[in-house]
């Protein structure tokens, strides 16, 4: 997250400064700084935030089978027995 | 001699009305046990996500009593179904769990995904995404 405010920063303060005129070339040098700074500062976080959802999803997936599968069989007992239902 | 025909009368009409009068009795042995009706139209026991009943407020002693035993009952008939099915219990109580949730009746309470209590409104209830 601050690197991407780094970014943002970097391009806000150089639009003021220097306004259109060679602002294309500015931009990019301001990108590639903010580039640098980002996986400078967040190498980690970026690493690990894919990997937590991807295991949970994986997880509902193969039990979201299982359930469907069992669904209509459940359905079944439940009715025969409504006394404990 | 005529009151003792009336009598006569009455007793076979007794007689031809009784199995009548008994008939439904195998379709009461199907119903719910009459504290466990009681306390689930009250809020008082609701349907989790596990699928068992859970209880919404503390129970007196009797109430505890019937439904930890139905319960019991519930964890028989998963377990039967379950191995039946190639599954494991908790797979069949918690597909069980996300029809009986549906099943419940508008001011019957549901455990939510996130675990907390929620009465049934007119709205689907909140369920587990592997839901079906």
């Amino acid at each position: 997250m601050d690197a991407v405010t780094g970014v943002v920063g970097t391009r806000m303060v150089e639009a003021g400064a220097y306004g259109r005129t060679g602002r294309s070339l500015r931009r990019k040098v301001a990108l590639v700084a903010g580039l640098s700074l980002s996986v400078g500062l967040s190498g980690c976080i970026s690493v690990k935030a894919p990997e937590k959802p991807i295991v949970i999803e994986l997880n509902i997936n193969i039990k979201q089978e299982v359930v469907y599968r069992l669904a209509g069989d459940a359905a079944q007992t439940i009715d025969k027995n409504a006394e404990i239902f | 001699m005529l009151r003792k025909i009336a009598v006569l009368h009455l007793a076979a009409a007794a007689a031809v009305l009784a199995p009548a009068l008994l008939a439904p009795v195998p379709a009461s042995a199907q119903a719910r046990d009459p504290l466990y009706s009681a306390a689930r139209a009250k809020g008082e026991v609701g349907e989790q996500v596990n699928g068992y009943l859970g209880f919404v407020t503390p129970p007196a002693p009797e109430l505890r009593k019937v439904i930890e035993d139905i319960n019991i009952k519930r964890r028989a008939v998963y377990a039967d179904k379950a191995k039946a099915n190639n599954a494991t219990i908790e797979e069949y109580a918690l597909t069980s769990g996300c029809l009986l949730i549906s099943h419940t009746s508008a001011g019957e309470k549901y455990q939510a995904p996130d675990g907390s209590w929620q009465t049934r409104g007119a709205n689907p209830p909140m369920r587990d995404p592997r839901c079906p």
